[in-house]
């Protein structure tokens, strides 16, 4: 096992509690929208500065990540009338949210900007599919670094992490079955979540009889594509206390870390042992706090393996044991510590991370959008009936942790708590 | 000069400023496996790069090396993204530990080639030869000829070593 703890993340001036999420955003999670990532993308913001209780005008930052598949901050700046002090729009997919957080924090504390909107729009399934199905990537010439991968029909994420999966259940005998139960909790959640692209309620079986995408891959342990906007509002604690909402206090965060060989992660051993194992040494000495600390978490699902493997490899489990932990209860809503309240990826839509995080921000505020009934204070009365169209808030929930997946060697993670002012 | 070639219907390109591609593949076209080896630390690497992983040496001279090793991991495609591989369906991802440099420079650490499950012949396996196929087989390299100057590493079963008696499999056929 590679050594860890070789990074010392405990600079002076780090950023704990000293900016929050105060607005969050998105549009419906649908095949065929029928729009423009700029319509989704323009939406998604206006619903997440209208969250935070602000006027486009108070948002002068924005950051964007997309796959040369969105629109750009500039456009949707301009549908706003917003007038950007700061903006970038950076290349990127999955673990890019909690980076671009962590980036936000940087440039507002450098005193470029004072609050930033980050967003994500993407036609996920009706325009560009990110797994290469259909799309001209598939049939283009094999050049470059394609040669040892395109070349022998290794191009999809699927086909790019099997093996990591694969070495996962022969390094530590972890069973289909245990992996199909992340499939099953998100699904239970999913069925309590309105939005959900995917409320339908899934067994084992199930999954496992799914038809076999790429082995140990079938069908149901991968993700949904879908086309949507998503996007979050980021500022100062001392602003953020002025917002509409309690904030949800940033306590920590890792932005795109690495494991050794992040152009072919396959050569650092072990391959079942993800970027959260270098990631766990950032993120949880800047908070402050431990998995055993954590009453929610959002463990990123572009497949069911994701999820195990970034909770084990974080330390919520022994190392090894993230097939027993994914499917004890655990994670599942009542559990000691609930994971993808919304569905996720799996259920909910696709959106590069986003939704985990905006899942976790609506946790906190313990206004949670289920389907509970309103109460006269405007907020939900929750029941915390978990059955099939009920509760999904958590019944306590103080601290949340996001935990991105860019691919095995790559990953983001961020820690977020209620205001303890 | 751009190396062009084809396989399976593919147009393969290397472009001429891709220099450590159009080495790599070059002695691929002999069926000679070679890999930059670090003049500094004396360690392999693979797939090539423009300097050492592991002690960031711009300096490698091309060395063979044996092209045996292990099915280290591997995933087996069933539904195909690319449309050419689709009549392979089901064909194998491998990644093969070669024995060269297993274990270094770290315990768990060695060079690990990305490629296809083949027959002697490089032709892709047929389902019932991916069905024998697990971690633990011994492999042995092969080649496909794409054109000039470039031809495809493949892997077939290594006829002559001890074979496990059972390589692991995913547990549902």
């Amino acid at each position: 096992m590679a050594a860890s703890g070789d990074i010392n993340a405990d600079s002076e001036k780090f950023l704990r509690g000293k900016y929050a999420i105060v607005g969050v955003g998105e549009t419906a999670y649908v095949r065929g929208s029928g729009r423009t990532t700029r319509s989704m993308g323009t939406e998604a913001v206006r619903k997440a500065i209208e969250d935070a209780g602000l006027k486009p005008s108070d948002v002068d930052g924005m950051l964007s990540y997309s796959y040369n598949d969105s629109t750009f901050s500039p456009t949707i700046a301009g549908d706003l009338g917003i007038r950007p002090n700061f903006y970038m729009d950076v290349y990127g997919g999955g673990s890019s949210t909690e980076a671009l957080i962590g980036i936000a924090m940087g440039v507002i504390e450098a005193g470029m900007c004072r609050t930033v909107v980050i967003f994500r729009a993407m036609n996920g399934f009706s325009e560009i599919r990110i797994g290469g199905t259909g799309g001209r990537g598939a049939v283009a010439p094999v050049g470059g670094d394609g040669l040892f991968t395109r070349s022998y029909g290794l191009s999809s994420a699927g086909q790019m992490f099997c093996q990591s999966f694969m070495r996962h259940m022969y390094d530590y005998g972890t069973t289909p079955e245990q992996v199909a139960m992340v499939k099953v909790i998100h699904s239970e959640h999913a069925s309590s979540n309105p939005k959900a692209f995917y409320k339908k309620r899934m067994t084992v079986e199930d999954v496992i009889n799914s038809r076999m995408i790429v082995k140990p891959l079938h069908l149901l342990d991968c993700c949904v594509e879908t086309d949507n906007g998503t996007a979050i509002v980021i500022t100062r604690i001392d602003r953020a206390r002025d917002c509409r909402h309690a904030p949800a206090v940033i306590q920590s965060v890792v932005g795109r870390c690495c494991k050794p060989r992040p152009d072919m992660h396959y050569q650092a051993g072990p391959i079942s042992t993800v970027a959260g194992h270098y990631a766990k040494d950032i993120l949880w000495p800047n908070a402050g706090l431990g998995p055993e600390d954590v009453d929610v978490t959002g463990s990123y699902d572009a497949f069911t393996f994701t999820t195990m493997l970034q909770l084990e490899d974080y330390g919520f489990c022994k190392k090894g044991d993230g097939g027993v932990y994914v499917s004890d209860g655990t994670m599942r809503l009542g559990g000691r510590r609930p994971n993808n309240t919304s569905g996720g990826h799996l259920c909910e839509g696709y959106t590069h991370g986003v939704n985990m995080v905006i899942e976790n921000v609506r946790q906190l505020r313990h206004d949670i959008d289920d389907s509970c009934p309103m109460g006269a204070n405007g907020k939900r009365q929750h029941s915390y009936d978990y059955r099939e169209g009920g509760c999904r808030q958590v019944k306590k929930v103080e601290v949340t942790a996001n935990l991105g997946w860019a691919m095995p060697g790559t990953g983001s993670a961020m820690v977020m708590a209620q205001d303890n002012r | 000069m751009t190396v062009r070639g084809e396989y399976l219907g593919m147009p393969l390109v290397i472009n001429d400023l891709q220099h450590e591609y159009r080495e790599f593949f070059g002695y691929c076209a002999k069926h000679d496996l070679h890999l930059q080896n670090c003049d500094d630390c004396k360690l392999f690497r693979y797939p090539p790069t423009t300097a050492c992983p592991f002690c960031a040496s711009p300096k490698a001279t091309w060395k063979p090396v044996e092209g045996k090793g292990t099915l280290y991991s591997y995933g087996e495609v069933h539904h195909a993204i690319q449309p050419v591989f689709r009549q392979y369906s089901p064909y194998m991802l491998l990644l093969v530990e070669l024995d060269t440099q297993k274990g270094k420079p770290g315990e768990y650490d060695g060079l690990r080639f990305t490629g296809n499950l083949a027959k002697p012949d490089g032709d892709l396996a047929p389902p019932e030869l991916v069905r024998s196929v697990g971690i633990g087989t011994r492999l042995r390299i092969v080649y496909k000829d794409a054109g000039d100057g470039i031809s495809m590493p493949l892997w077939t079963i290594d006829e002559t070593a001890t074979q496990p008696a059972k390589p692991w499999r995913y547990a549902i056929e």
